[in-house]
């Protein structure tokens, strides 16, 4: 079957998709985005956590089909994501703001370590805590991450908790990935 | 999309700056943030295969007849493999005993043994032909513990063992024994005022890594084969592999890929040789990735364990013997047991001195899973064991149990019950006084002014309690772990660092095999290399084997043997460029010839810091480059009689306090707080350090609590292959976990560093053991602990 729907911003469409194909191998094997991870692939790690509509969804759990139509934020474009909120919930003055016009300038990314990137404040406060080991649990606890603070940016510790306890991590003890959340948390209500 | 997704974005980049000593960020942080870094299960190549295999569905029986017609008939299959398809008389692998079969020939000796293998376009046309081929199993009885493997019936799991312990071993399915005997335990049994005795059970632990099982083989022009992997050890995969491929190994190229996290259960091999296979027979890129079910059946687990303990001591407190007999399940296959049974042995009374003791460890074959190497590595079923006792004899002497332990703790130059001295510092006591002395974490913190916060209890949003019987424990814990690879084993390292101008300024090259599992070493090794040469720019080369070996990423041991290598190559590369200078500019100050020289902030300088040279100048457009391997201290086996010998290269030391609460009446659990005071001798990056102490920790949490993979007793076959039922600690079941780091150098380690991911691992779990028994007053001999233990209704 050939499936569209939107992903980060952009219309996509893939072809020849086998009707059990879930929304996260679509992802990964058809549209070239394999950030979303695929650590269990039965709802229970969290590491495939995508947007579908703005909600947060196991993509491993969502069948390709179902997401016909529909809006798709995977990590790859958290950035972008984070921009967009930041200029809709913005000031309220109206006209082009400097820090809006330079996100239009072209900024290079280094090709191999990806220096230079435009990251969201989340996935700043993620390197900056060493909230990051080995990674894989990374993509979808900054999915979740983020969309909290999008609903609740002053979080208590339980909040954290709460929020992020469908996403596994083996190697941190999560109190770097606590740490990240609060540190992330801060710095937007600062508007750093 | 790209046609190839394969090489790019596995190279760690040189941006984070930071020497030795700094919390430098990761070079590999943006990546792993944005979804770009490539792991093995990323792989991607145009016209790429996917790879499946099939797995038996019974513990032990014989193979009568294998069919492969109807899968390989099915539409998009490309192959189907089985034992008769593999190309050279090599036909088993193993880290130290070759005994497990690439496929199965003619017997399964565990549930999920790999049988057939098939390649096809799509992974579900891949699952569905290897769901077609008919297996026609004869059962066997299973052996599934002690008594069942050394009955005078037992059915041998390897008919024809001809490894090395197969001399000294009592029975054919017994991998190894190691008794340590040491004094004269029944003299020192006489002279004790208390003795207790404990029999303790240790359930089977997943390393239950993110990233599964997975990478890609490409075949190559000149009949060779390329693999993209996520390993702990390159070069211990590629002698395996080679050899059963029929290739050199020059002709079998390895690349890491991104890791995500091993903890052990990635020493042994998994779907390496089984793609290249399937790569080499349908000349077209291969690509493999277990799911989660079938990544519990892909690598081995943590050994379950029986242990006896006998503890003796005066009534002032002084361990007068301890005597132990170790049982740890090995399942079908040896992988790591040898080792494993030397680790459990030769640390099996724990961090204290004492002098009459009597260990007896084995590890058997059985048809359970097979087992192996997870973090701590012997070392942790040993030390839940060892400090129950403690416990049990400080309550039987009346004594505070931190008391007890401190008049026993080994210190500097206390004799191993191997008779080796531990010769560097040993705060053992230290360690505990620290732990001891952080702040406790507030009583009944449920309690807010909106009532209680379901949250912060046992049983959290289930919504079990309010507070009505819940209970708070307070227990303590202290371990040791070896670092290094122990016994004699030639552990090195290769490390080739280069240096050149690039850009207008100097930039070091680091090229190692380390694999990069997640643990930071990417991150020391750069901070090594901008310490000893004075430059910003590190470029970490992608790891591969076109370097020498850098061993293994276990036992603690990357930092100090591949980072020692690193440090050792970069004073090479120093020695050159000054000699460079030398040569070019030294006529041109008289302090090149007489002073003492470094490197620092891009020049050449005296150790009175007198600049002498930009190292642009100095190196022009020559490059200096040093590829050299590097050595610990040599250590040897132990003596397979008594046990006694210098087996061990280095100790590691972490003392834990936990606080729990538990709701007596329904069996809940709620870890309130888990503190770690540990010694690192050296913390080269003090943020990695805390991140590793507090994932070790965690993981010990896990298999206090909850994780342990079911074994059914009757079939063998595994009962909870999946995240569903084998749980592990999620945000909400952990705690906080301040950490306490001490740095006492061990003068024969670079830096004075110790290896530390594995210390922490250890005494988490003993320490939640006894604080849930301080609340409860029940025994509790076996890990995990149940609901049903906690209420006496087991």
């Amino acid at each position: 079957m050939r499936v569209h729907f939107t992903v980060n911003g952009r219309p996509q469409q893939a072809d020849d998709v086998w009707e059990g194909e879930s929304l996260l191998y679509v992802l990964r094997e058809r549209l070239g985005l394999p950030g979303s991870k695929n650590a269990c692939e039965q709802g229970e790690c969290g590491s495939c956590t995508v947007r579908l509509d703005g909600v947060p969804v196991c993509s491993c759990l969502v069948a390709a089909g179902q997401a016909e139509g529909r809006e798709v934020v995977t990590v790859e474009g958290l950035a972008d994501h984070a921009r967009q909120r930041a200029r809709a919930t913005g000031d309220g003055s109206s006209g082009t703001s400097l820090d809006e016009a330079k996100g239009w300038q072209a900024h290079g990314a280094d090709s191999r370590t990806g220096e230079g990137a435009e990251l969201s404040p989340v996935q700043q406060a993620f390197i900056d805590a060493g909230a990051v080991q080995c990674g894989f649990c990374t993509p979808g606890l900054l999915v979740a991450a983020d969309e909290m603070l999008e609903r609740n940016p002053s979080p208590s510790d339980a909040d954290i908790r709460e929020a992020l306890s469908g996403n596994l991590c083996r190697c941190t003890g999560y109190e770097k990935i606590m740490d990240a959340v609060r540190l992330a948390a801060a710095r937007q209500s600062e508007g750093v | 999309m790209p046609t190839n997704g394969v090489p790019a974005k596995i190279t760690q980049g040189s941006g984070a700056k930071g020497g030795i000593g700094e919390s430098t960020l990761r070079p590999d942080g943006t990546l792993k943030v944005t979804g770009e870094f490539a792991y093995s299960s990323d792989m991607w190549h145009e016209d790429m295969l996917w790879g499946q295999i099939l797995r038996s569905t019974v513990a032990h029986a014989e193979i009568v007849s294998v069919d492969t017609s109807e899968a390989l008939a099915t539409p998009g299959v490309y192959a189907v493999m089985t034992y008769d398809d593999l190309p050279t008389e090599v036909k088993h692998y193993g880290l130290e005993i070759q005994d497990t079969p690439v496929l199965a020939h003619g017997k399964v000796r565990h549930h999920g043994e790999p049988v057939a293998i098939v390649a096809a376009d799509h992974p579900e046309t891949a699952r569905r032909a290897a769901a077609k081929i008919k297996v026609d199993y004869r059962e066997l009885p299973v052996i599934t513990d002690e008594a069942s493997a050394t009955a005078p019936d037992a059915i041998l799991i390897h008919e024809h063992r001809d490894d090395h312990h197969i001399g000294h071993v009592p029975h054919p399915n017994i991998v190894h024994r190691q008794p340590i005997v040491r004094g004269d335990v029944a003299a020192a049994r006489g002279r004790a005022d208390v003795i207790v005795e404990g029999e303790y059970t240790f359930g089977m632990q997943d390393q239950a890594f993110l990233g599964p099982e997975s990478g890609l083989a490409v075949p190559e022009e000149d009949g060779g084969v390329h693999l993209y992997i996520a390993t702990q050890w390159l070069h211990s995969d590629l002698r395996q592999i080679a050899p059963v491929l029929g290739l050199p190994e020059d002709k079998v190229r390895m690349t890491l890929a991104g890791v995500g996290g091993a903890f052990g259960g990635r020493e042994d091999l998994s779907m390496q040789i089984h793609a290249c296979l399937l790569a080499l027979r349908t000349g077209k890129p291969v690509k493999i990735v277990y799911n989660r079910f079938e990544s519990f059946f892909g690598h081995v687990h943590r050994h379950p364990a029986k242990l006896h303990y006998e503890h003796g001591a005066t009534a002032d407190g002084k361990l007068t013997h301890v005597k132990a007999r170790i049982v740890l399940d090995g399942g079908a296959y040896a992988s790591a047991s040898p080792a494993v049974v030397g680790n459990a042995s030769s640390l099996g009374v724990g961090p204290y001195a004492v002098d009459d003791v009597d260990i007896e460890a084995i590890a058997l074959y059985t048809n359970n899973p097979p087992c192996g190497a997870m973090r701590g590595f012997g070392a942790v079923q040993a030390c839940f064991a060892y400090e129950a006792q403690m416990d049990k004899l400080a309550a039987k002497l009346g004594m505070d149990p931190v008391e007890l332990r401190r008049r026993n703790a080994m210190e500097q130059g206390t004799l191993l019950p191997t008779g080796q001295p531990v010769d560097s510092p040993a705060p053992v006591a230290e360690l505990l006084r620290r732990v001891k002395a952080m702040p406790m974490p507030p009583e009944r913190q449920w309690e807010s002014s909106e009532g209680a916060d379901v949250r912060q209890l046992p049983g959290g949003l289930s919504n079990t309690t309010h507070g009505e019987g819940v209970v708070r424990g307070v227990g303590y814990a202290v371990g040791i772990k070896n670092v290094g690879f122990s016994e004699g084993f030639d552990d090195y390292s290769t490390a080739r660092v280069r240096m050149e101008v690039a850009g207008g300024e100097p930039v070091a090259t680091v090229h190692t095999a380390m694999a990069e599992v997640g643990q930071g070493g990417v991150t020391v090794h750069a901070q090594i290399a901008r310490t000893e040469l004075g430059v910003a720019q590190v470029t970490i080369h992608p790891a591969d084997t076109r370097v020498g070996s850098a061993g293994s990423t276990s036992a603690s041991r990357q930092t100090y043997v591949t980072g020692g290598a690193i440090k050792n190559a970069c004073e090479r590369v120093r020695e050159k460029v000054l000699d460079l200078g030398r040569r070019k500019l030294g006529s041109s100050h008289p302090a090149w010839a007489h002073a003492e020289l470094l490197l620092e902030g891009g020049k050449v300088v005296t150790d009175g810091g007198e600049v002498l040279a930009d190292l642009v100048d100095v190196l022009g457009d020559e490059a200096v480059e040093v590829e050299e391997e590097w050595r610990h201290r040599p250590t040897e086996p132990f003596d397979l009689r008594t046990g006694q010998g210098n087996g061990h290269v280095q100790y590691s030391f972490a003392a834990h306090r936990a606080v729990v609460e538990v709701d007596t009446e329904l069996g809940l659990v709620k870890v309130i707080e888990l503190a770690c005071a540990q010694d690192v001798g050296k913390a080269l990056n003090p943020l990695s350090v805390e991140g590793q102490i507090q994932g070790g920790t965690t993981q010990g949490l896990g298999v206090a609590v909850m994780e342990e993979i079911l074994v059914d007793p009757v079939t063998a076959k595994v009962r909870n292959p999946s995240f569903t039922d084998y749980l592990i600690p999620t945000i909400l079941d952990t705690p906080t976990i301040p950490v306490d780091v001490l740095e006492l150098a061990d003068d024969h380690a670079p830096y004075g560093l110790r290896g530390i991911g594995e210390a922490p691992t250890l005494s988490s779990t003993p320490a939640v053991l006894a604080a849930i028994r301080a609340a409860t007053g029940r025994e509790l001999n076996r890990t995990p602990v149940r609901p049903e233990h906690l209420t006496g209704t087991a």
